[in-house]
């Protein structure tokens, strides 16, 4: 068990390391401009932008930028090409908002996926299951930045209702009505593309579990239908959906809901991410990469061992 | 005679499917008695597991149609709610399936299932229950039952897997177990010792049993009474000896035929019945063996009704044959020396 979990971990270390020096070569070949030249602005002179190159480093090989870049990064040190800010910094600054909007849409799409998932199960073939499926369709098929700027227009806009608020981020502490005000509409439109997904998702599994020898051998029994369904169609159907979860939820906490926070506004790592991206702003995008692929190969670990923990077959012996 | 458990009287099943109406099984008619061994032959498709699901009443759907009664102890279980029939299931009559691998649930213990099942029928606390289950794995010969008992499925081979599921089915002491091809997925030696294992146990717990295979080898050994299917239907049915030493089919005679031999001298090629089994939607008129038999002639286009045609008055056979015919034909075919069918 500890050598297992120790060689993930060097491993989730490795790709961490592999995704930076990826990054690096595609900022490297990407043609987005002289980053001295963005750095120095408009009406630079060449020898604004020569000093620029200089103080920065940009004239070293490249191999040599990035081992510079390493450092900085792990001492906490990247300060961002365009805003002369501390890239750690503004992460962490983020991280409240994008922390607040991955729970709470996470609660409500597992919670909401399941329901939808079992209730279609159960009532396959049927009109509601049909409903549901066009429904659910309907949610994975919608864009989130098209959803999102629908809901802030009809709902906080005006376009029907000024209900809530539109855009922005208030932070727990300084008034947790306003905090989940804030963040309804986000949250429902980052929860209507999964609940549609695990839904299908976890409605395919249950159909095939139904299915197997061993429902069968309950039944024989005499087992009830709701306890053979809880206990061992469930079960095992759950699993991949868990597992499912745990990583989505890692790439939404890393800031991959990048759509859903520009659109809402609301300052998270996502939407820092897009800034800097759209300014090719070499030192945010490279931490807010690595704090993305920090979480996702954590989380990838942790759900390799809760799978083996709910799976008895997995576990290495 | 010992105690009529079930009696199984013209017993038809139907499924209405996309391509017209399935008779799986079409009027069959057995009894099943305490402390005795039934045994149910038959090729794939026979309708033979579709029998003994629909005894357990696991065949029921909105596809689905009966016919004929079911009677255990009185009670026609074709004509019990659902509800009524789970209480039947696992305490009365208890079944297990031909791949012990995927018929228990992977991800609990078998203590774990066994005591469910237990529990399902029987007010006892989770401990009994568990000491219970112990004591069972500890009959069915799973050695070291104390340790054992929490394991997973995984973790057991195949044949302890099968005893542990016959452990299973027998907790709520029914009173019948049927078998649907118990050894079918297990090697020969570890069937041999699952056959003897079910034949111990049903003196021990005083149970008739229903032994399903394909094999008549398994059938030969531990049953009392055989009924060979064909078709949906029943086509012979005798006291084991009768069957072996008089079958009065010629299905039978291919099944006996078909078997290699140690004790003859080796032939070219298996020998097996040619033909295969007709559709069960649109059964050919007559007798349904008619196309596949060396000795069909012409009164065999009407159907031949199941009777008793030899001295033995418990052996019935669907054959328009004359008994005298049949045995002076009988070893020739089964040797493989009779002409192919018309």
């Amino acid at each position: 068990m500890l050598t297992f979990l120790a060689r993930r971990l060097v491993g989730a270390l490795l790709v961490c390391i592999v995704v930076t020096f990826i990054v690096f070569v595609i900022f490297i070949v990407v043609p987005g401009g002289d980053p001295a030249q963005r750095i120095a602005g408009k009406n630079a002179t060449p020898q604004l932008i020569e000093n620029i190159r200089h103080t920065w480093g940009f004239d070293k090989p490249f191999y040599d930028q990035y081992w510079v870049m390493l450092k900085k990064m792990f001492s906490g040190d990247l300060v961002s090409y365009t805003s002369q800010q501390n890239v750690v910094s503004q992460i962490v600054q983020g991280m409240p908002a994008t922390f607040s909007l991955t729970i709470g849409a996470g609660i409500i799409w597992l919670f909401f996926g399941i329901v939808v998932g079992v209730v279609s199960a159960v009532k396959a073939g049927r009109t509601s299951d049909r409903l549901i499926t066009v429904l659910a369709l309907i949610g994975i098929s919608m864009p989130v930045f098209w959803l999102g700027i629908v809901c802030r227009y009809y709902f906080a806009e005006g376009g029907v209702a000024f209900i809530f608020p539109d855009g922005e981020y208030v932070g727990l502490t300084q008034n947790p009505f306003q905090w989940f005000w804030h963040l309804f509409l986000p949250w429902i439109v980052l929860a209507v593309l999964f609940i549609g997904f695990y839904g299908r998702v976890l409605r395919g599994n249950i159909l095939d579990t139904i299915n197997e020898d061993y429902v069968r051998t309950a039944k024989a029994k005499g087992l009830p239908p709701r306890r053979i369904l809880r206990k061992h169609v469930l079960r095992t159907s759950l699993i991949p959906v868990i597992t499912l979860f745990g990583l989505d939820f890692a790439s939404v906490l890393g800031g991959g809901a990048i759509l859903t926070e520009t659109v809402f506004d609301l300052h998270g790592v996502g939407q820092y991410a897009a800034q800097s991206i759209n300014n090719f702003d070499l030192p945010p995008i490279m931490g807010v990469t690595m704090y993305g692929a920090f979480f996702i190969t954590i989380f990838s670990v942790i759900v390799d061992l809760f799978y083996a923990y709910l799976d008895p077959r997995i576990r290495p012996t | 005679m010992a105690e009529r458990l079930l009696e199984v009287d013209d017993l038809s099943v139907h499924f209405a499917t996309e391509d017209g109406v399935v008779r799986a099984v079409d009027g069959v008619s057995f009894d099943v008695e305490r402390g005795k061994v039934l045994g149910i032959v038959g090729e794939s498709g026979s309708g033979k597991s579709v029998t003994a699901m629909t005894l357990m009443g696991l065949t029921r759907d909105v596809n689905a149609r009966f016919g004929g009664e079911v009677n255990y102890r009185g009670r026609n279980l074709l004509e019990l709610s659902e509800s009524e029939m789970q209480r039947y299931r696992g305490n009365e009559i208890g079944m297990i399936f031909q791949d012990p691998m995927t018929s228990l649930n992977p991800v609990y213990r078998i203590g774990e299932q066994i005591v469910e099942a237990i529990q399902t029928h029987e007010k006892v606390d989770k401990r009994s229950a568990g000491r219970r289950a112990v004591e069972l794995l500890r009959q069915v010969g799973i050695p070291n039952p104390e340790s054992r008992v929490d394991d997973f499925p995984h973790q057991f081979s195949g044949g302890m897997r099968q005893r542990a599921m016959i452990a299973m089915a027998l907790s709520c002491n029914p009173s019948i177990l049927i078998a649907d091809e118990p050894t079918t997925a297990l090697d020969v030696t570890i069937q041999a010792q699952i056959v003897e294992l079910i034949s111990v146990l049903k003196d021990d717990f005083d149970s008739g049993v229903i032994m399903i295979t394909h094999d008549l080898g398994v059938v030969a050994d531990i049953a009392d009474e055989i009924i060979v299917m064909y078709a949906g239907r029943v086509v012979e049915r005798a006291a084991t000896r009768d069957l072996f030493y008089d079958p009065q089919m010629p299905y039978t005679w291919g099944l006996l035929g078909s078997i290699p031999r140690l004790d003859r001298p080796r032939p070219d090629r298996l020998h097996s019945i040619t033909g295969a089994p007709p559709s069960l939607i649109n059964a050919p008129p007559g007798c349904r063996f008619r196309p596949r038999c060396p000795h069909a002639f012409a009164k065999c286009v009407e159907e031949p009704p199941l009777e008793n045609h030899v001295e033995t008055p418990g052996h019935l056979d669907r054959c328009w044959l004359d008994v005298e015919v049949k045995r002076s034909v009988r070893a020739a075919t089964i040797a493989g020396e009779a002409p192919e069918a018309a």
